[in-house]
């Protein structure tokens, strides 16, 4: 049998840099198999990642009612009519409910600068885990723009394109749509935006932009509004939004930590 | 025409030959999601026992997306070799499965018949084989391509190392390429998907994996799987490009879904075999372009015709085959589960997919994986991964323990990498075997203990590359 060292091994050199990535490398191996604690980890989390799927948002009891009190947001379904019906028919997902066409229409302003909308996507936990510190950041970074703000509401069921639905209602600039990631492994909490400059009817992915995995290990929370709201300017500038509005990102390269904490 | 039969005693009747193709398939949720599947087992048969009767001029000469409204249809009628084709145009879609399948017809034979068939044609034999038939036809067919190594020969299984970081963080990517490095893995391409989508971070890696190919000599590829004006981009303000990506589709509405066209497919490519020339590296071939693929991507941006997934994905080789590509592989399990539902389904459509890629000529690789919304486990992939390796699969991706911890699914890994080479007695890319000899990174013919003076040497080098 082959002998190989575990990732804590302690004569390795390079022990800070193995913190720089949360991927599973140098595991070790037993002939070409895995290690028998690393097969049994990959199960564990894959566990949790098809439990995560399976959950069903509570708006109220997961953001809590002061979230949504302070920020306004109500709450409204696609036609998607269950969770395993909202896994298998996208095309539901995509379009708001009668009763959710009717309230969004009474309860938001029309022609926002800027229009949040918060949806549950596959992961519950990635909305609870990154909206609540998100939301207040965007509102702030646009207010300071001098942007008007539309009133955020929330999603059920909710798939990306849902956005054309809410373009063709509310007609805002600037769209953007919070919405859990499909759980990998490694975290249930990754957050997307999606974001699309007067979305319509017939828009697809081309025309719209994305900025995904927002969680802890990932892209932060504050970094993610930063950018959202910089997006957001140059959609309104370039008055459209997809392939053709790419962001700058010298800031980012900036914030990268250095390659050794001890360096 | 009348497509009709009656089976046990039960008349089916469909109205033209989209419909024979959609109900002939083998079960999808994404057919069913289309509204176009079977709606019992014995329409599917009835389908497949019309579609069997079929001659193959009948499905040439009918198109089953109008040229005038797609450019993908006229594509495929213009690249189409009639000569070649002429001797085979009376056959049926049953006896065309024969004919693939016939011992006579050796790899060397089906390889002359590419240009002879047309994607609707190869997916039309494609839904009346088995699982088994759709190997055993495969693994007659090399399709070898060349870029800065040989993919593709005999005896040859290769390895994407797809070292991806949640957060595009160069040290990160690198040691997780270091990883597949000292597995033997990484001779297909070294392959990073971006968070970031701009020109920056996509140049920065760019630039990263370079070096580390650079400084190690590596005989193998790098590519950033951002999209292609990006890339173009980033190759414009100095960045190296060894291989364009871009993910491709059936139709000219799904293509434009993905921001591309042929032209611009076609001016990307001549921008990087220009860019070649420039660059002092050892070139082996000419194959610059790197596709993936997935049944199901043009219904998911409602660009599907009314056309089956199978049938639109034959089509998506159609369109890889014009530029000659150096890998091309089908991301089959990554969609989900409203268009592959669970492992069966999975299972079968990277079957379908290898042997329809493989038959139009391409260097057809698959990335074995699914997403945790989806009825399927690793064991799952396990199974996928050694029946296509049994079908002579040119190759496989590496990530750490099947783990992308930047994509968030699944797919197979080093480890995996190394147990099917085992078990198949398959080799990595020649030129790559040895690199990997003169690192130690393999030694008579068996891969060194991780913990050799090679990984030593590499991972200083990432520190100082990084």
């Amino acid at each position: 049998m082959m002998k190989t060292p575990a990732t804590s091994d302690n004569r390795d050199p390079l022990g800070a840099i193995r913190t720089r990535t949360p991927a599973r490398i140098f595991t070790g191996r037993s002939g070409s198999a895995y290690r028998t604690q690393t097969q049994l980890s990959l199960r564990s989390d894959h566990a949790s990642a098809r439990d995560a799927v399976q959950t069903d948002i509570d708006w109220e009891g997961d953001l809590g009612p002061d979230f949504l009190r302070t920020w306004d947001v109500f709450a409204v379904s696609s036609q998607a009519r269950s969770k395993a019906e909202y896994l298998i028919r996208p095309d539901l997902g995509r379009r708001l409910s009668e009763q959710a066409q009717a309230e969004v229409a009474s309860r938001c302003a029309v022609g926002a600068d800027l229009q949040v909308v918060i949806g549950d996507g596959l992961s519950v936990a990635a909305v609870i885990r990154q909206v609540p510190h998100l939301l207040p950041l965007l509102h702030a970074d646009a207010e300071k723009r001098g942007w008007r703000l539309g009133r955020p509401f929330a999603v059920r069921y909710c798939r990306v394109g849902v956005l054309n639905d809410i373009g063709e209602l509310l007609a805002p600039t600037v769209l953007v749509l919070l919405i859990g990631e499909r759980p990998g492994l490694m975290t249930a909490e990754s957050l997307s935006a999606y974001m699309a400059y007067r979305p319509r009817s017939g828009h697809t992915d081309a025309e719209r932009n994305l900025i995904s995995n927002i969680h802890a290990r990932g892209v932060a929370v504050e970094e993610a509004a930063d950018r959202i709201l910089r997006l957001a300017e140059r959609m309104r500038r370039a008055q459209l939004s997809g392939v053709a509005v790419k962001e700058e990102l010298g800031v980012l390269a900036q914030n990268a930590p250095p390659l050794l904490a001890d360096e | 025409m009348s497509y009709s039969t009656t089976v046990r005693g039960q008349r089916f009747s469909f109205a033209d030959l989209r419909e024979v193709f959609a109900k002939a398939n083998e079960d999808k949720s994404g057919d069913r999601l289309a509204g176009i599947a079977a709606t019992s087992e014995q329409e599917r048969v009835a389908a497949k026992l019309v579609l069997a009767d079929i001659p193959l001029s009948d499905i040439v000469s009918n198109p089953l997306i109008v040229p005038a409204q797609d450019e993908v249809s006229r594509l495929i009628l213009e690249t189409h070799d009639q000569e070649v084709f002429r001797p085979l145009a009376h056959l049926t879609v049953g006896e065309f499965r024969e004919y693939v399948l016939d011992e006579d017809q050796d790899g060397a034979r089906l390889g002359a018949l590419h240009w002879a068939i047309i994607p609707e044609v190869a997916a039309a034999v494609t839904k009346l084989m088995s699982n088994k038939d759709l190997i055993v036809a495969a693994s007659k067919i090399r399709n070898i391509t060349r870029c800065r190594n040989t993919m593709g020969q005999p005896g040859v299984l290769g390895i994407r190392v797809q070292p991806n970081h949640p957060a595009d963080d160069l040290g990160g990517i690198l040691l997780s390429a270091v990883d597949g490095l000292l597995f033997g893995c990484g001779d297909a391409v070294i392959g990073v998907n971006p968070v970031n989508e701009s020109v920056e971070t996509v140049s920065q890696i760019l630039h990263g994996l370079q070096r580390l190919i650079e400084a190690y000599d590596i005989p193998t590829q790098s590519c950033c799987l951002a999209h292609i004006s990006t890339q173009l981009d980033s190759l414009e303000r100095g960045a190296p490009v060894d291989l364009l990506f871009q993910s491709i589709a059936g139709t000219e509405a799904a293509n434009t879904s993905f921001g591309i066209n042929l032209n611009i497919l076609r001016e990307g490519r001549e921008r990087v075999l220009e860019h070649h020339q420039s660059r002092e590296v050892a070139w082996v071939g000419d194959a610059v372009m790197y596709f993936e693929t997935g049944q199901g991507s043009a219904l998911s941006a409602n660009a599907h015709h009314g056309v089956d997934q199978l049938t639109l994905e034959a089509r998506t080789y159609g369109v890889a085959r014009t530029f000659a590509p150096f890998l091309v592989n089908t991301v089959v399990g990554f969609i989900g589960p409203e268009y592959l539902y669970d492992e069966r389904q999975i299972v079968r459509a990277g079957l379908e997919d290898h042997f329809m890629g493989k038959l139009l000529g391409l260097p057809m690789g698959c990335d074995v994986c699914y997403t945790n919304h989806a009825q399927a486990d690793q064991n799952s992939a396990d199974n996928l991964l050694l029946l296509l390796t049994a079908a002579g699969c040119n190759y496989f991706m590496g990530v750490p323990c099947a783990d992308d911890v930047m994509l968030s699914y699944q797919s197979t890994s080093f480890h995996d990498a190394l147990g099917a080479r085992q078990l198949f007695g398959l080799q990595p890319a020649p030129e790559f075997l040895a690199w990997l000899e003169q690192m130690d990174i393999v030694r008579n013919g068996g891969l060194v203990t991780p913990d050799s003076s090679a990984r030593q040497r590499l991972e200083e080098g990432v520190r100082l590359i990084a």
